[in-house]
């Protein structure tokens, strides 16, 4: 016995002393990591399972756009090779998969990664190490605001934020004294959503609001909070909720005879799930709703004869058929890896990450065929919010009718 | 029994010895990695003296998980207290509720437990964004990466420090474990665990040692969520979802429910298998998951663990039969 | 004061949703002696089978039916092909069994259906119906009308049929029911098989309300198992009486009091399975029973 214990103390000891001799980091190599004569590596992270999996459709949407261009010939000869994983929106498996993509796959730069929760947890890390963390894929304001902190992440979508101005600045227009009910969902997301809403309706704005609800993903009706929300005698009703829960709420309203001027937010506009709603609620469920609009909406019949929708049409077919092409997130994702392409041309012929960070912040981009005409992809080192400009639309029983131009700054 | 003593030996320092020498010969990302590997391993050998040994299911452990890594977040955010502080804080703080839930939980029978439970795990991420004064709400909370001390600069990745760390904090508690329930304490809960009626008319206190099974294994889910948290230096409600929870208990149960050495295996399950399912599934890897359950369930419900050890036992009878003719 | 009126409404109604899910977890529970975890998901399953068929354009008072004898079979298939095998094992390998169900049907149903949420045709007009000043849907009028028929159906079934009898019998006494020339395995089968069929129905009744994607029923799961609890997890009139408390209750506590509020809905169910088991484990219905030392 006594032996045998000595002998494992000493195996240990010797373990551990060797151990301690292990080398530090791998040698940086002399390329640029991710970047090959014939390829471009970029990592990307998606909830390919779990209950925000509808999401995915954003990240098949880039790749498809990317094996469109790959087959015209890539970006200065080489091809996009989109590495995009499953982080099943968790932050631990972010993270991991993050180390993973830029310690083994050395990729080039983290593109298109998904949902506040992973981009958050993975910011810091990327930012330390100086790979880019391009254009994000959540409204989430941070990610554009604290660049100074944060100078190698960027976004692309109107912030959540900006959204809730634009729809404040609106409203004042219409109504001085509005009495204002709020339904949001009670995350981050709800939270953005509000927070920008009273930035736009100024130092009155907790006088305005009478009543706030909220609910929680894993809710079965709204129909509390609707209820709740009525009886506050609110005007005005703005939804701030996901697809689901937002049919619910127009329908629900609807049901217990309320008819406020209601305001829906933008991931919940889109012509399915009008179609939706009023195949539920009937098409008075509908009727007058305002959101806004920066990307096309392909369930739309708006743009049938519009060039940008038929290329994306065409290339989802091809290259990821079987696709829905009714859903718009597979149009996000074609949108925003048009900008990744367009920053990858601008960083130049032998891009490093430097330069493709500088590409980034330095878009000026006017011909996105997926965004709304007009819009513009622009951005500064001082301004990481590419996409600033949005148009209100009203529903008129059959689709939005766009009105008052686009709107410029980000609502400011 | 000298033999069985021998082998046991040879196979902790073997592990020891691995665990000691591989992050010299694998990437700092994958020690990350296992760094993982070594805190859900912890979380596991809590439920495995819970359930394996002391016969209480519980579908929620993930709630000490969020415990102890906002315990270290909060901490360390808003009172600047290092990590080697507020990580044994973490596990006081877990296993007192813990123990608070234990006293809950004698009242609960077999699957009466497991949806309490069950409805503690799903609740779990609303009451973490409740009180987002506290807990920063569904933003989450960013909390400094853990460095490693100045004498090893250069000498080890603070990711190795990690590691290091981990399966130091790791093989200390699974030989407390092994000790504390080599004796009567483990005769105690195992007895509770087969026949409880019997238990009491030895004399056995089943309030004292169920509740105690309970606080032991939440200090362990603790520990377990702080080190998850330092690891991924961010906290927010939806890491602590259901899903937490039932990965720790598929887990215990695909490494082996009643060994020890089944949490290692349960570890590695929790920390490997959504990644190998997306590669032979891309598409649906849960439906993978899932029916991987149940065939193991089915044809393997002793666990991993339970499969190697009966080999190894086959194994041996054999060739003490070969050694006798 | 009419907020209180068309609180209480929706309550009852969201409450009915809950309630016909809790009636599907009771006869598992009362047939096998377990909780299936999977009760939920399979439901959804079967809810979107029916949504095929109807998207095929096959009329509902066809594809209803068509849809709960589907579930059925499949469902005694089920138990014994995967569940069969572990009948006697631990109460916990029967759990994680019942998990792994949960994961690879809610799987299953995204892989085929995809995420995006539908919805889902309803037998019932649209147009809302009013109670003095409180609105609700006939659908909702409709979930509570066919809970409320499946219990009794359910009720008459296990007092009165030989059937129902011996379903009875194996799940309470096993062996001596398989002496008195009962098939016990096959009743374990028809439990599940039953338990599958109302789980159908409610999801179909669900659906409209809810609308239909592949993790409409994991909130619900939780309330529905809340509801049982209350009402007695061996009482149908139980499962159907918790249902309603539980979704009145939850409606009046989110907004009347503040400090709760709207945020907590699934701690509360929380605490309360966890004082009912604490306190009146047997429910409002259930009986009493005592273990004899």
């Amino acid at each position: 016995m006594h032996v045998r214990n000595r002998s494992l103390a000493l195996a240990l000891a010797a373990g551990f002393a060797l151990s301690l001799g292990v080398g530090v980091r791998a040698p940086a190599g002399a390329e640029e990591p991710g970047v090959t004569p014939t390829e471009i590596l970029l990592g990307g992270l998606h909830p390919y399972s779990g209950p925000a999996s509808a999401y995915a459709a954003i990240g098949k949407g880039a790749l498809a756009y990317f094996a469109y261009v790959n087959d015209k010939g890539g970006v200065h000869g080489r091809k996009i090779n989109y590495k995009d994983l499953d982080d099943a929106y968790s932050p631990p498996q972010a993270i991991q998969l993050t180390k993973q993509l830029v310690e083994q796959d050395h990729v080039f730069a983290m593109f298109d990664t998904l949902g506040t929760p992973s981009c958050s947890a993975i910011r810091p890390y990327l930012n330390d190490n100086g790979v880019p963390q391009l254009f994000v894929a959540t409204g989430a304001s941070t990610f554009g605001a604290d660049y100074a902190k944060y100078p190698w992440t960027i976004g692309w979508q109107p912030d959540y934020r900006s959204e809730a101005r634009v729809y404040a600045h609106y409203l004042l227009k219409e109504d001085a004294n509005p009495k204002i009910a709020v339904l949001m969902q009670n995350d981050d997301y709800g939270e953005d959503y509000l927070a920008g809403l009273k930035e736009g309706l100024g130092p009155k704005a907790d006088s305005f609001i009478v009543k706030t609800a909220t609910y929680e993903v894993t809710d079965a009706s709204v129909s509390s909070q609707i209820a709740s929300l009525k009886a506050s005698g609110a005007d005005t009703f703005f939804i701030f909720a996901t697809p689901k829960f937002s049919i619910q709420a127009m329908v629900i309203t609807a049901q217990q005879s309320w008819h406020p001027r209601t305001f829906l937010n933008s991931v919940s506009a889109s012509q399915t799930i009008m179609n939706l709603t009023a195949k539920a609620g009937g098409v008075e469920a509908t009727k007058g709703i305002i959101t806004t609009v920066y990307v096309k909406d392909p369930s739309s019949s708006d743009w049938d004869n519009d060039a940008g929708m038929k290329l994306y049409k065409e290339i989802l077919a091809k290259y990821a058929p079987g696709s829905d092409a009714t859903n718009g997130f597979f149009l996000y994702g074609m949108g925003v890896a048009y900008t990744m392409v367009d920053a990858l041309e601008h960083a130049g012929k032998n891009p490093t990450r430097k330069t493709l960070m500088n590409a980034a912040t330095h878009l000026y981009e006017k011909d996105n065929p997926f965004t709304l005409p007009g819009v513009l992809v622009h951005t500064t080192a001082k301004d990481h919010f590419p996409i600033d400009q949005q148009q209100l639309g009203r529903y008129d029983g059959a689709h939005f009718v766009r009105f008052g131009g686009l709107i410029e700054g980000r609502g400011r | 029994m000298k033999d069985t003593s021998f082998g046991r030996y040879l196979g902790v320092a073997l592990v020891v010895a691995i665990v000691a020498l591989l992050p010299r010969f694998i990437p700092s990302y994958a020690a990350f990695e296992l760094t993982y590997v070594g805190a859900y391993a912890i979380g596991i050998l809590g439920l495995t003296i819970l359930t394996g040994t002391s016969g209480q299911i519980s579908l929620g452990h993930g709630a000490f998980f969020a415990i102890g890594g906002y315990t270290v977040a909060v901490l360390g955010q808003k009172l600047g207290v290092p990590y080697w502080l507020s990580l044994p804080l973490a596990a006081l703080l877990s296993g007192i509720i813990g123990l608070g839930l234990g006293l809950v939980a004698l009242r609960l029978e077999g699957i009466y437990l497991a949806l309490a439970t069950f409805a503690l795990a799903v609740s779990t991420p609303s009451t973490l964004k409740h009180f987002r004064g506290l807990t920063g709400g569904s933003q989450g909370l960013v909390i400094a990466p853990l460095e490693a001390p100045a004498p090893l600069h250069g000498v080890l990745t603070s990711e190795q420090w990690l590691y290091y760390v981990t399966w130091l904090l790791a093989g200390a508690l699974f030989g407390l474990t092994a000790f504390a329930l080599s004796g009567r304490l483990g005769r105690a809960l195992r007895a509770l665990r087969d026949n409880e009626v019997a238990a009491v008319s030895f004399g056995i206190d089943p309030q004292l040692h169920k509740t105690l099974a309970f606080g032991w294994s939440a200090a362990y889910a603790g520990v377990a969520g702080a080190i998850v948290a330092i690891a991924t230096a961010f906290v927010s409600p939806d890491t602590y979802t259901v899903a937490l929870s039932l990965s720790l208990v598929t887990g215990a149960v695909l490494g082996g429910i009643d060994l020890l050495w089944g949490a290692l295996i349960g570890g590695a399950i929790v920390e490997f298998l959504p990644l190998v399912v997306q590669k032979v599934n891309p598409a649906a890897p849960s439906v993978v998951y899932g029916v991987a359950l149940v065939l193991f369930m089915i044809f393997l419900p002793g666990g991993i663990g339970r499969a190697i050890r009966s080999t190894f036992t086959s194994l041996r009878l054999r060739g003490t039969q070969h050694a006798r003719s | 004061m009419h907020d209180f009126a068309q609180q209480i409404v929706s309550g009852l109604a969201t409450g009915s949703i809950f309630a016909s899910m809790a009636l599907a977890l009771v006869l598992i529970y009362r047939s096998m002696g377990v909780v299936n975890f999977a009760q939920g998901e399979i439901a959804m399953f079967t809810t979107y089978i029916a949504w095929q068929l109807a998207q095929q354009g096959m009329p509902l008072w066809l594809a209803f039916p068509l849809t709960i004898v589907i579930a059925f079979a499949g469902a005694v298939a089920l138990e014994r092909i995967v569940v069969r095998p572990v009948e006697g094992a631990p109460q916990l390998t029967v759990v994680i069994l019942t998990l792994g169900l949960l994961i690879t049907f809610n799987g299953l149903a995204g892989w085929i259906w995809g995420y995006a949420v539908k919805t889902f045709p309803s037998p019932f007009p649209t147009t809302p119906l009013h109670l003095g000043s409180a609105a609700f849907s006939s659908q909702d009028l409709g979930i509570i009308a066919v809970s409320l028929a499946s219990l009794g159906a359910i009720s008459l079934f296990f007092a009165k049929t030989k059937v129902g009898l011996a379903m009875r019998a194996a799940a309470l006494y096993p062996e001596s029911s398989r002496t008195l020339g009962v098939r016990v395995g096959w009743m374990l089968a028809l439990g599940w098989g039953l338990a599958a069929a109302v789980g159908t129905l409610s999801g179909l009744m669900i659906a409209p309300v809810v609308l239909l994607d592949p993790n409409m029923m994991q909130g619900i799961l939780v309330y529905a198992f809340a509801a049982a609890v209350l009402g007695g997890i061996e009482s149908p009139v139980g499962a159907v009486v918790g249902g309603l408390l539980l979704g009145v209750g939850l409606n009046l506590i989110g907004a009347y009091v503040p400090f709760i509020g709207t945020d907590l809905q699934l701690t509360t169910a929380f605490a309360i399975i966890v004082v009912i088991l604490l306190f009146r484990p047997a429910g409002l219905f259930g009986r009493r029973s005592m273990q004899r030392v």
